[in-house]
């Protein structure tokens, strides 16, 4: 013992002593839950119940982040076509970068870097062997780029130094490639210092639809993110498209009977890895999607930043079904959700 | 040369009081002018807002932990959400924004289980997060009549009994020779000096866990100088009523110094017990009778030529170690640890004073205050307390 004031010799070493406690008072081991207090604060919006919630089960105002993540769910952004004599099809969008304010947790917000003013950007889909066109306009006051996954020129790469690199505020570049390989990617800001760049909200899910069709189904996009709100380098929030417990208190509602396809990818910085689990099935895990043999027919997968792929199944019973990270901590820290059934 | 003159005469003719307030109206009135006109020429402010908050006070009950934060920061902080070692939880209070130096209690829903460890975690309206920490989770005592009970026992046991049992050292002090008496007064100097450093250490402690925005270690100080302040009005008061200050007025000064030091004791041990850092264990009752009975001799030293009765010996026991007792009740009950290290500056302080009282007794036939014998004698006190403090640790 080197502590030398007595407070601290109370404090840390008398636990030696309990043996011979002389007025320790007797404390119960057992801790039931307030059920009253409990009533109260669980019911709410029908959230919580045993679940772990913000505070009272609130929800964050979609309407003045400017996205809901219920819609970015199904929606893909197929962007603007036209076909060139040669026949060839020639697919357009426009991405901006800038800054915006989005309430993270109800009452918590995040000075977050943005395409199109979305956390995550659009999803943008085409068909294998396209030509994709993609203006970028650096509308924030920071330099950035977007780096596109899959196989194309190095100039048309989206990193500093090569092709048109960072594109300073104001400026504005166009990214030109093929459409290659079919399958699910991302794209992503590659501007140093890159965990910053990309944990601040500059990505999104890239979807090549192979030429031949993949079967119809129920599809959904997934982009497992999560946000260091006091900058420790450590995420305070984790979620499936941003806003964590949002598919807790809205289940997302699927057919029965009828195949789900989920495009997972996961973009989570400062953790290692991210994962999926869902309850009550299992499914066909097509990883990056280039393949139509799944890799794997289970219920959990476990993906590192950037790493992504493509979730089939069916739900042969009707109900609520959990689906989460099956890290506890980003389940209980809001990457969690209940898919309904109907 | 005439208007000048005629100025100063004029000013002459005013009351003193009116010149005396006349700055200070100029200085209200700039401040006023200042704070209407938003601070001209400073601009607006930069950065984003300074979250500070401090946590006062921890609560355990069954299913929930209880928090009292402070604000200790320039801006107001709203806590928005609370997550419990990585879930979030549910919570009840703080619904408003919390303003500087005020404080709110968030209740926190959590089965938490005895004898384990949380990290609370606040985030604010910002995103910023302040974590406090849980060591061991242990149920707070309920603040009922027991309880009460039981923390005076606590104070009894560690204040009063022991300096009950110092004090009957009299009779042998009073026999003991004159030059064996120093070394007895230079002992008792010697354990109050071990006690204002123990003290002070203490109270620098508890400032660093205490909001900061109320001073923190200058508390410890301002505590110290304020006690020290008072008590040589008082016993310079004392002295003037009386003629010098007797030997019954040191040993009262003694019992009071000794006394402001044990309610700062008091409040760390029933700040202990309440968070369940403290078992109170037989050996720790011991430690405690073994070293605070140092301290009763230090109270009937100064009166070993006099013969003072039962009753005022009593008096003295009591103003030494009852406050023990009240500083049990004011940890276990509101601790506050900005608080506690103002009441520990203020025992270190008090401690001090009475050194200061004490020390010309000190003095031999030579008029030397720092002779051989004194020496050993303070340097013995002071080994006295570190090696029964050790007793208290272990």
């Amino acid at each position: 013992m080197a502590e030398l004031t007595r407070r601290k010799l109370l404090a840390g070493s008398l636990a030696a002593t309990s043996g011979a406690a002389l007025l320790h008072s007797t404390v119960p081991h057992s801790h039931p839950w307030e059920a009253e207090a409990a009533a109260q604060h669980h019911g709410a919006h029908g959230a919580g119940g045993g679940h772990a919630d913000f505070r009272d089960g609130r929800t964050v105002d979609h309407a003045a982040n400017g996205f809901d993540p219920h819609e970015i769910l199904r929606d893909f952004d197929w962007g603007t076509t036209r076909r060139l004599a040669s026949g060839r099809v020639v697919r357009e969008w426009e991405l901006f970068a800038s800054e915006v304010d989005i309430e993270v947790a109800p009452g918590v917000t995040f000075a977050a870097w943005a395409y199109n003013q979305r956390v995550p950007g659009p999803t943008l889909r085409c068909r294998e062997g396209e030509r994709l066109r993609i203006t970028f306009v650096n509308g924030s006051a920071h330099p950035h780029t977007i780096h596109f996954h899959g196989i194309h020129p190095a100039e048309m790469d989206g990193v500093p130094g090569i092709g048109a690199g960072e594109i300073p505020p104001g400026g504005k570049t166009v990214y030109e490639f093929d459409a290659l390989p079919a399958g699910l990617h991302l794209y992503h800001c590659h501007v140093r210092p890159l965990a910053e760049h990309i944990a601040k909200g500059l990505y999104g899910a890239f979807i090549v639809d192979p030429a031949e069709p993949r079967e119809d189904a129920e599809e959904l996009v997934m982009v497992m993110n999560g946000f260091d709100t006091n900058y420790d380098r450590a995420n305070e929030l984790y979620a499936a498209n941003s806003i964590p417990f949002a598919y807790m208190h809205t289940p997302i509602r699927v057919p029965r009977d009828e195949l789900v396809r989920i495009y997972l990818v996961n973009v989570l910085e400062y953790d290692l890895i991210n994962s999926f689990h869902l309850h009550g099935n299992l499914f066909d895990y097509f990883p990056t999607g280039t393949s139509k043999t799944p890799s794997e027919f289970t219920d959990t997968v476990m993906l590192c930043q950037g790493q992504r792929g493509i979730l089939q199944w069916r739900f042969p019973h009707p109900g609520k079904f959990m689906f989460h990270a099956h890290q506890s901590e980003f389940t209980e820290l809001g990457w969690q959700g209940f898919f309904e059934v109907t | 040369m005439e208007g000048r003159a005629a100025t100063v005469s004029e000013l002459r003719s005013l009351p003193a009081w009116v010149l005396g307030l006349v700055p200070l109206l100029l200085i209200i009135a700039a401040v006023g002018v200042f704070a209407l006109l938003d601070g001209p020429g400073l601009g607006e402010r930069r950065g984003p807002p300074a979250e500070e908050l401090a946590v006062e006070r921890t609560k355990l009950t069954p299913g929930v932990i209880e928090l009292t934060v402070r604000n200790d920061g320039p801006d107001a902080v709203t806590i928005a959400q609370a997550v419990v070692n990585d879930a979030f939880a549910q919570f009840s209070g703080a619904d408003a924004p919390i303003g500087r130096l005020d404080s709110a209690t968030v209740r926190i829903q959590q089965p938490w289980i005895e004898g384990e460890a949380y990290e609370v975690a606040l985030i604010t309206s910002s995103g910023g997060t302040f974590a406090h920490e849980i060591p061991v989770a242990v149920e707070t005592p309920a603040n009922d009549l027991s309880f009460f009970g039981l923390m005076a026992l606590l104070g009894v046991y560690v204040g009063v009994i022991p300096v009950a049992l110092g004090m009957l050292w009299l009779p042998w002090v009073r026999r003991i020779p004159p030059g064996w008496l120093r070394v007895v007064m230079a002992l008792t100097v010697g354990l109050l000096a071990f006690l204002a450093i123990d003290a002070t250490l203490e109270g620098f402690e508890l400032a660093g866990e205490g909001s900061q925005a109320f001073g923190g270690a200058a508390l410890v100080l301002v505590g110290g100088v304020v006690s020290f302040l008072l008590l040589s009005g008082v016993s310079a008061w004392v002295a003037s009523k009386r003629a010098g200050a007797s030997g019954g007025t040191l040993a009262l000064l003694v019992a009071v110094g000794i006394g402001l030091h044990n309610l700062g004791e008091g409040v760390a041990i029933g700040s202990a017990y309440s968070v369940g850092a403290l078992a109170l264990g037989a050996f720790l009752v011991v430690g405690f009778a073994l070293h605070n009975t140092t301290e009763g001799l230090a109270i009937v030293a100064p009166v070993a030529h006099l013969r003072p009765s039962l009753g005022r010996l009593a008096v003295l026991g009591l103003v030494a170690g009852a406050p023990a007792v009240l500083g049990a009740w004011i940890g276990a009950a509101a601790f506050n640890a900005s608080l506690a290290a103002f009441l520990f500056g203020f025992g270190a302080g008090a401690i001090v004073q009475v050194i200061v009282q004490l020390a010309p007794s000190l003095r031999d036939d030579a008029g030397r205050t720092l002779h051989p014998a004194a020496v050993a004698g303070l340097l013995g006190g002071m080994a006295l307390m570190f090696t029964t403090g050790l007793l208290v640790s272990v």
